[in-house]
């Protein structure tokens, strides 16, 4: 349907361009390269548009589930956006690194949650729309042992559960 | 599968040979593995080819335990002078002396006419010329491993002064599968590795298992219904259950030392505290409050106290409390993070993990804290589990990248080895000894 809409728009600009007074005397349809369509990115309001276009995790230091200004700064867009689609429901999932013991970094990965979630829940989110969730170190993103990895693995995972255009 | 491995012996004889009292060979548990006993375990006699064949696999089953011990030292067959002919004639002790035998094992199995068999041993201590002890079992043929478990438990007993832990089992998580779409399954297995199978599909992510004091319940925690909920899996039956209707997630259980019930953590929007369940009434009762993580509860034996783990002082720490939530103290200082605490069977230390310069360490500590001993130490110790006798410790390795793996210490901090699984494996939790 999306591929539908943009090849009308192609059709539409190029029968623009047509009507316009154009002094080369010799189109030459033959070499015209077709329009290509400008990328336009996941449909609104729909969760590849949450994860692509705002972005669905915010990290953590070690050990730390203090929100840090680029992950305020995400859950700001977090929150704007879930105003726009009232009927999204998500699950805040926390993660931690594998450097600390199963059992308490599944209270790490809540805390992380619980943390994301109060802020979404202060920007005016409701509360009854946001479920949490811990993963402790069992749902790794990256799964080498490194800084880089351990970096990205430390996170609240801000995921779409219904209400999300399809 | 159940029957087999739980309900499987009908009768144990203890038959009237049992020793004099004043025998003297003895191996100390401390200090066996600086020299560990040479011992003769002689393959048990059977009056056909296939009780003969489950006579080699009983003694050999018997030499694998004592081997893995390190407390003795089975004398290969190969270097045996006399070839025992009956169980009733005595042997002659003077050939099992030049081989420096110091304990002998003799034994056989009789078919019996309802298909059942009976397994006979005798043990002797080869210096005094004396038998130690007899035992006869009569058991389904299927049973044969049991019996050698327990025959193990006998001959260590007898030989240290301290109760066995052969015949228990191991409750894991089998893992497979990339690491960041693993695949965690409750396994159980005998001791030594033997008889593994499933208790949960692949379907839902399964931590931390932990047995009953009647080995007959686990409790574990599992993602099946979405978030971390704490399970009782019932071992008689293959039925499971979510533990109790707790309003967020739960995780960390083990069973109190009575089996009445179970402490756990439940997280309420990030704050995890501790809580009791009665698996009678179901009431619960909260131990802990305060806005720190307050995790990882275990009792000690007698049931009066429970060591945690808590960030309440900056960093994860161990504490103890009263079972009723009173008097609660810190009993870890030493350098590093503190967690996953487990009191001994004996009661007269705790094991942990200690995590500190980006390695991780399994180590144990008096109940007040003191005398910390560090016992082994690599990128990944995690989860340590007490033998019955609180003189083994299990626990899981990981290197870097994943590829966890079950191993064991000695309590004296030598004889590390890894347990043999299939798969990779984690989370080890000791049965008590089998009824």
């Amino acid at each position: 349907m999306r591929n539908t809409v943009i090849a009308l728009a192609a059709v539409a600009a190029l029968a623009a361009c047509a009507s316009r007074p154009e002094p080369t005397p010799t189109p030459t349809p033959t070499t015209t390269t077709p329009p290509v369509s400008q990328p336009s990115g996941p449909t609104a309001g729909s969760a590849e548009d949450f994860r692509v276009s705002v972005g669905d995790r915010v990290f953590f230091g070690y050990d730390r589930f203090d929100l840090t200004p680029e992950a305020r700064s995400l859950l700001e867009r977090q929150a704007a956006w879930l105003g726009r689609y009232p009927n999204v429901r998500v699950l805040v999932a926390g993660n931690a690194d594998e450097r600390g013991t199963r059992e308490y970094n599944l209270s790490l990965g809540a805390r992380r949650a619980a943390a994301a979630k109060d802020y979404l829940v202060s920007l005016g989110v409701a509360a009854n729309r946001l479920e949490t969730v811990s993963y402790g170190k069992e749902r790794p993103l990256d799964a080498r042992s490194n800084e880089e990895a351990w970096s990205v693995n430390r996170n609240a995972h801000t995921q779409i559960v219904s209400g999300a255009v399809s | 599968m159940f029957r087999r491995i739980f309900a499987a012996f009908a009768i144990i004889i203890a038959t009237a040979l049992a020793g004099p009292a004043h025998a003297q060979v003895r191996v100390s548990v401390d200090e066996g593995h600086l020299n560990p006993m040479p011992i003769a375990v002689v393959d048990f006699m059977g009056a056909n080819p296939a009780a003969q064949q489950v006579g080699r696999d009983v003694a050999g089953v018997i030499r694998a335990n004592l081997d893995r011990s390190a407390l003795f030292r089975p004398i290969a067959s190969s270097a045996f002078i006399e070839r025992i002919q009956a169980l009733e004639v005595p042997p002659r002790f003077a050939d099992w002396k030049i081989i420096d035998a110091q304990g002998l094992v003799v034994g056989q199995v009789t078919p019996l006419s309802d298909g059942r068999i009976r397994i006979d041993f005798r043990l002797y201590d080869v210096f005094a010329e004396q038998q130690m002890t007899g035992f006869t079992y009569t058991t389904t043929p299927d049973n044969w491993r049991r019996i050698a478990h327990r025959i193990s438990d006998q001959i260590y007993e007898q030989l240290t002064g301290e109760r066995g832990y052969f015949d228990t089992r191991i409750v894991f998580v089998s893992e497979s599968g990339p690491r960041t779409r693993r695949i965690k399954r409750l396994m159980i297995m005998d001791q030594d590795g033997a008889n593994p199978f499933f208790l949960t599909s692949a379907d839902a992510m399964v931590l931390t298992p932990r047995f009953s004091p009647s080995t007959q319940m686990i409790t574990y925690m599992s993602f099946e219904t979405g978030a971390p909920r704490v399970f009782l899996y019932n071992l008689e039956n293959n039925r499971r259950e979510v533990l109790g209707d707790f309003p967020g997630m739960t995780f960390s259980p083990r069973f109190s030392p009575n089996g009445q019930g179970v402490v756990l953590t439940l997280d309420m929007n990030g704050n995890s505290e501790i809580y009791t369940m009665d698996l009678g009434s179901r009431a619960r009762r909260r131990l802990t409050n305060n806005a720190a993580i307050d995790t990882s509860p275990s009792y000690s034996p007698d049931g009066s106290q429970i060591v945690f783990n808590s960030d309440r002082g900056g960093s994860p720490q161990l504490y103890v409390m009263n079972s009723d939530g009173s008097g609660q103290r810190r009993v870890s200082f030493g350098s590093g993070r503190y967690s996953t605490p487990v009191w001994s069977p004996r009661g007269d230390l705790i094991a942990f993990t200690r995590e500190g310069g980006g390695r991780f360490a399994i180590g144990v500590m008096r109940p007040d804290g003191s005398g910390e001993r560090i016992l082994t130490e690599s990128y990944l110790d995690e989860a340590p589990t007490w033998s019955p006798n609180g003189r083994v410790i299990m626990f899981f390795r990981e290197g870097r990248g994943g590829g966890a793996r079950l191993w064991s210490v000695d309590l004296t901090g030598r004889n590390l080895r890894e347990i043999p699984t299939q798969t990779d494996a984690s989370d080890p939790a000791w049965s008590p000894l089998l009824p």
